[in-house]
């Protein structure tokens, strides 16, 4: 069952010129997505791919220009605003930096038990949950009095969990929730994700631009680039060996680690501004030929659950 | 790469004036040509004992014990003026964001020529003539066009490049590298990574090169010293350290680390104590799975275990 699907959205920004009316920026291009229940999707990309605004799409933050957003099987932008209403908390999200997502001016209590006020639960009842909920992201009840700057960064992010989880939503956006921290307290909070994730069976929309944080935590993988996706697959596909998307290849090949033979990938990301024709990564992609260049390639299906866009594979 | 080190950090204690240690008798030693990786968490110190290593203390910091020796010349004996004209020449100084090394309102050319100037007398057709060199030596696409750039015009693994440029002018024989790479995209990265080691083969620098990123440190040093806390709690080989570590820090930050493919992360309990909030005993006692009653009560000294194999645990 699909908790979350994004069917062929478009989204792009207006840029605003000295001029007045600037170019239109596209993020997004003809991009689909599902998130299945109970499942973790990892999302994984470089910066400028257009990965977050993905998740604002994923969060229902904001609109598609084309293509559909569904939620729990229902059409979320043609339903009325009081049904979207009533869905939204089955919708929740985590960000990279807590310090910056929660108010620096709300006690721990108060930013827990937000969520539940908005649905009207009494005070009492929403505390009482609050201790319940942090007790399960690990933190003691001793800290509901406390300010957001007085926790250390790994408590923040228990904090943010806590308060996304209190009205048990369906589904998770993670966008970047352990970039910020120490690795030895990004390993707690990864474990203390699976757990919960397991919990309360929920489903995980988990994106970031680290490899091997997103091969750990997920069950399966998507890949983008300039505003595609280029390489969709179950994990295991991603540490078979086998042959992958170009841009893949040479992300995984970037990983740091032992001294390998290496290729590394030319050049930069080009800029959303200067989208190049054909396939989005021929610019720099080793083995590219000429009909790379013209010929946009579509996402296919080349083994169960392996998807990818390349004329080369 | 025996003989006489190039750098050596002795005993280095640095605190708050009238409060708390943040650096407790650091040492260690670098030699000609040589990767030394510093790794630790946040807070731990690897960034103050870098900047140490060019007699740089932030506003407030003050060392209290020890030497900092560039070949037999002490650091932190020098003037202010002394130190100033030291840095550039012998040692320089990459870090995380080229943006606030580079200043935004002069092109890159001029920054360079800037530096050639003050620590080689280079001025001119010469200058301009090394100074495009340097941008080609760093593999930074078009020097012609990026000489004239300013800073914003660069994308981010450009500016770093441009500060490496930058860095390299004076012809120091130490990079103190402080997350050179850490802002980059992993593609970029992995290019950057590759540049340094290029320099290294090159012009025989040796670098001092801090880093959070286990992995990071493991593709590129050859020796590496784990900070926690305030002080090096080991220091190996990386073969020895990333095969055998011997701390229990260093087995908790390895078995909590991510690599490509792992199946199940550790995760280290608790997290790094602030300065001032050090535990009298073994600072990592209250986070160690090993530890024993003396742990907590005495502070364990930094052991030679082998030969170039130090650690700071009782029970090894």
């Amino acid at each position: 069952m699909s908790m979350l699907v994004l069917r062929e959205v478009e989204k792009s920004y207006g840029l605003r010129s000295f001029w007045g009316q600037g170019a239109r920026l596209s993020v997004l291009r003809e991009l689909s997505l599902e998130l299945r229940k109970n499942e973790i999707l990892g999302l994984v990309g470089e910066s400028g791919c257009g990965k977050s605004t993905l998740a604002r799409l994923a969060l229902a933050l904001e609109k598609p220009d084309r293509g559909e957003f569904y939620f729990l099987g229902r059409p979320y932008w043609r339903l009325s605003r009081q049904e979207r209403r009533r869905l939204r908390p089955a919708l929740q999200a985590v960000f990279q930096d807590p310090a910056a997502s929660l108010n620096p001016r709300k006690r721990v209590e108060d930013l827990v038990t937000e969520p539940l006020k908005l649905l009207g639960v009494p005070r009492q009842e929403a505390r009482e949950q609050a201790v319940e909920m942090l007790s399960l992201v690990g933190l003691e009840k001793e800290l509901l009095p406390r300010f957001p700057h007085q926790l250390s960064g790994g408590q923040r992010q228990r904090v943010a969990l806590a308060r996304a989880l209190i009205t048990r939503p369906r589904v998770v956006v993670l966008d970047e929730p352990t970039s910020a921290l120490d690795v030895s307290v990004q390993a707690q909070i990864l474990e203390l994700l699976l757990e919960l994730q397991r919990r309360f069976s929920m489903s995980y929309l988990f994106i970031s631009h680290d490899l091997p944080v997103v091969l750990y935590l997920s069950q399966r993988v998507a890949v983008m680039y300039l505003g595609e996706i280029v390489e969709e697959a179950p994990r295991e596909v991603f540490l078979a060996g086998g042959r992958l998307h170009p841009y893949t290849e040479a992300l995984l090949a970037a990983v740091p680690g032992k001294e390998r033979p290496r290729r590394p990938l030319w050049g930069e990301p080009p800029s959303l501004l200067r989208r190049p024709s054909g396939c989005v990564f021929h610019p720099r992609c080793p083995e590219a030929r000429d009909p790379c260049k013209e010929e946009r390639p579509k996402l296919r299906e080349i083994a169960p659950g392996h998807r990818v866009a390349c004329h080369r594979r | 790469m025996e003989g006489v080190p190039l750098l050596r950090v002795e005993g280095l204690c640095l605190g708050l004036a009238g409060g708390p240690f943040l650096l407790k008798s650091v040492s260690f030693h670098l030699q000609v040509g040589e990767i030394l990786g510093l790794v630790g968490e946040s807070g731990c110190g690897k960034s103050l004992t870098g900047l140490s290593c060019l007699g740089l203390f932030p506003p407030g910091v003050i060392p209290l014990e020890g030497r900092v020796l560039f070949r037999d010349q002490d650091l932190l004996s020098l003037s202010t003026e002394e130190r100033r004209r030291f840095r550039g020449r012998h040692l320089a100084l990459i870090f995380q964001e080229p943006l606030s090394a580079l200043n935004p309102v002069f092109t890159i050319g001029y920054q360079i020529e800037e530096v050639l100037l003050e620590h080689r007398g280079l001025r001119g057709k010469a200058a301009r003539e090394e100074t495009l060199r340097l941008l080609a030596e760093v593999r930074l696409p078009d020097p012609e066009v990026r000489y004239r750039n300013y800073p914003h015009e660069l994308s981010g693994g450009m500016r770093q490049r441009a500060m490496i440029a930058m860095a390299l002018a004076g012809e120091p024989e130490v990079l103190v590298a402080d997350e050179p790479t850490t802002a980059l995209d992993v593609t970029v990265q992995a290019q950057i990574l590759e540049l340094f080691k290029e320099l290294r083969a090159r012009r025989h620098l040796a670098f001092l090169f801090i880093s959070h990123d286990l992995s990071v440190i493991q593709e590129v040093a050859d020796r590496v010293a784990v900070m926690y806390a305030g002080e090096i709690v080991e220091e190996a080989s990386r073969e020895a350290l990333f095969e055998e570590p011997l701390h229990p820090y260093t087995r908790g930050l390895l078995a909590a680390f991510p690599r490509l493919g792992v199946r199940r992360l550790e995760a280290l309990p608790g997290q790094v104590p602030s300065p001032g909030r050090w535990p009298v005993g073994c600072r990592f006692a209250p986070r160690c799975p090993e530890r024993k009653e003396r742990c907590v009560k005495e502070h364990p000294e930094l052991r030679e275990v082998n030969p170039g194999r130090k650690v700071r645990c009782f029970r090894r």
